[in-house]
């Protein structure tokens, strides 16, 4: 299969930039773009090949600093990213992740590392011959009014097209629900220690 | 542990279930001495609040003694405390904006999308009622799990402060003293209450408290006009009086400068649309009924100050967006911020300021509890307010 990377596609930059405005400056936002918003809330949400779904929340604490550590150690993501089974390092800038899918199977990628600016920018890439062809970036910026902003995009091919993405958006775990949901687990953690539940004992929420 | 569930429309029954555990470091287990019922308990009863499941423990009007803490709780077992129906992080956004009923991180995240598709945002969690709001259980009930244990309750030290005068420090005191201050009193002002439930009593007492020179309470229960007449309140009764001739002619002719709808979403009215209202509920499409809403739009003066803590779940019909805006009247309501009122209210309450016992009618044990709701929907002018004691003899 003639895999299409993403710098076939115009480079990652270009993509993340449809996706959050990220790289880009406003004014060069493809597609003529007639107003501020990210592009990623556009009505339509594919570019391409690609589904783009990006989200983001206000974490008062702790720092911007220790926010982007906490992300930039990969093995940390599990404990709030819940399709995540388990993050694998293979060295400085690689890692295997096993990603529970839609219907109970999982799949792994293997991702890189694409850019890194400490304290701010977080993006990696899948390598070729993983299950999935995605990408995503997390950006970490002060908040006007104190506490730090957390930005999530992910570019994405949805497996089995757009009849795989409507499955998976029926079963919850299609990747906007699960950018949504995995970022506010992430600021209930750093903000309270823990990830709220409503379950009154311990072993009714090791089954759900 | 014995626990009062909802079962359908008006059934709940006292069932076995299991007891809680620590599921979470910050949580405390409370073994409950006291838990009222509350108004907006009848809302659930009535099935007019969505997302209520069979087998839900009710009840966020609770306190009794920690028996159990999580390893980064800062209770203690064996302290008495009052624990606040709004469950609140204390570290999010909105906390440090002591918009505490505001809380992004108590409502667990599946349940936050429920209520972010129904009004836009996420409520936060809250003991005991709608899945809306997290789910959790409530208090109605020997023992509850109380995520956050080291943000809301408020430790009683002093055991000569018995259940009866603390209680309500976990909802309806702060509620009606948030109504109060959300109407902006100033000393002098005429004030409005429509209601003579315990929220509307406890913001006319909080009204008069910071300065009011008139609190006027509408109702038709004679013996709740009586409380609040006890109180210093004067009284009208909408079932024999025109309610906005009477404030009009009470407030030298410019309407009261305040007004506080204690009523909510199942308001009595005679008016025709309220009778559609009320007949489009019972059939489950949904309007909230909002008489006393639209009635104290129109009473308040030009210019003045409207106060909501009269719970509302939905959409409304025909509100009065005109006069409200015409008129220039300024509107604010919410849940509660409860953490932010609790330890000013119970100096108040040590110094005698306060007194919030002569609202309760009748205490009786948890197993009772099916009888209290019945009682407390259908004669609500003996029943003002239900205390259960878990520990009580049946």
């Amino acid at each position: 299969m003639q895999r299409k990377t993403l710098s076939a596609a115009g480079g990652a930059a270009a993509l993340l930039a449809i996706g959050g405005g990220l790289l880009l400056a406003r004014s060069s936002r493809p597609h003529g773009a007639a107003d501020d918003a990210p592009g990623r809330t556009a009505r339509r949400s594919r570019f391409g090949d690609y589904a783009v779904v990006g989200k983001t929340v206000t974490i008062m604490k702790p720092s911007r600093d220790e926010l982007f550590a906490f992300w930039r150690d990969f093995t940390n993501l599990p404990a709030f990213m819940d399709n995540l089974d388990m993050v694998e390092l293979l060295g400085d800038d690689r890692s295997r992740w096993t990603i529970r899918a839609p219907g109970g199977g999982t799949v792994s990628v293997e991702t890189r590392i694409a850019e890194e600016k400490p304290g701010r920018i977080i993006a990696w890439r899948s390598v070729e011959g993983s299950d999935i062809d995605t990408e995503g970036r997390v950006r970490f910026s002060d908040a006007p009014g104190g506490g730090t902003e957390v930005e999530l995009v992910i570019a994405y091919i949805p497996p089995f097209g757009r009849a795989g993405q409507a499955v998976a958006k029926l079963l919850q775990r299609e990747p906007a629900i699960q950018a949504r949901r995995d970022l506010r687990r992430f600021r209930m953690l750093m903000e309270t220690g823990e990830i709220a539940t409503s379950e009154r004992r311990l072993e009714t929420e090791e089954k759900a | 542990m014995r626990a009062l569930c909802y079962h359908g429309k008006q059934d709940v029954r006292v069932d076995t279930v299991p007891d809680p555990e620590i599921v979470n470091p910050r949580d405390a287990i409370i073994q409950i001495t006291s838990t009222a019922i509350c108004g907006s308990d009848l809302h659930l009863y009535d099935g007019v609040i969505p997302a209520v499941a069979p087998g839900d423990v009710l009840g966020h009007e609770f306190m009794g003694r920690v028996v159990e803490t999580g390893p980064h709780s800062t209770l203690r077992k064996g302290q008495r405390v009052v624990v606040p129906f709004v469950i609140a992080c204390g570290a999010c956004y909105f906390c440090g904006k002591q918009q505490f009923s505001a809380c992004d991180n108590s409502n667990p995240v599946d349940k936050q999308e429920m209520s972010e598709t129904l009004y836009g945002s996420p409520m936060a969690g809250l003991f005991g009622y709608s899945h809306l709001t997290g789910g959790y259980a409530g208090g109605q009930a020997e023992y509850v799990r109380v995520p956050f244990s080291d943000v809301g309750p408020v430790v009683i030290e002093d055991d000569g402060l018995d259940d009866d005068k603390v209680l309500f420090l976990s909802d309806i005191l702060p509620t009606g003293w948030m109504a109060a201050e959300n109407a902006e009193i100033e000393s002098g002002d005429v004030v409005a209450v429509w209601g003579a439930g315990p929220v509307g009593l406890f913001a006319a007492q909080s009204a008069l408290i910071m300065g009011a020179a008139r609190v006027i309470v509408i109702d038709h229960y004679p013996h709740r006009l009586a409380l609040a007449k006890g109180l210093g309140a004067e009284i009208v009764n909408f079932r024999e009086t025109d309610v906005r001739e009477a404030l009009l002619e009470m407030s030298g002719g410019r309407g009261p400068d305040a007004v506080i709808d204690a009523v909510g979403m199942e308001a009595h009215g005679f008016s025709v649309d309220n009778m559609l209202d009320i007949a489009k509920q019972k059939v489950g499409i949904g309007a909230d009924r909002a008489s006393a809403l639209k009635q104290a739009i129109l009473a308040v003066r030009k210019g003045g100050r409207l106060s909501i803590p009269g719970v509302y779940g939905g959409m409304t019909d025909k509100f009065p967006l005109g006069a409200l805006m015409e008129k220039g009247i300024t509107l604010r309501t919410g849940q509660t911020h409860v953490q932010k009122y609790t330890n000013k209210l119970l100096a108040m309450i040590a110094e005698g300021k306060i007194d919030t016992t002569f609202l309760i009618s009748h205490r009786l044990p948890l197993e009772a509890a099916a009888e209290g709701y019945a009682n407390f929907k259908n004669h609500q002018d003996d029943y003002t307010k239900i205390v259960l004691k878990p520990g009580m003899e049946s």
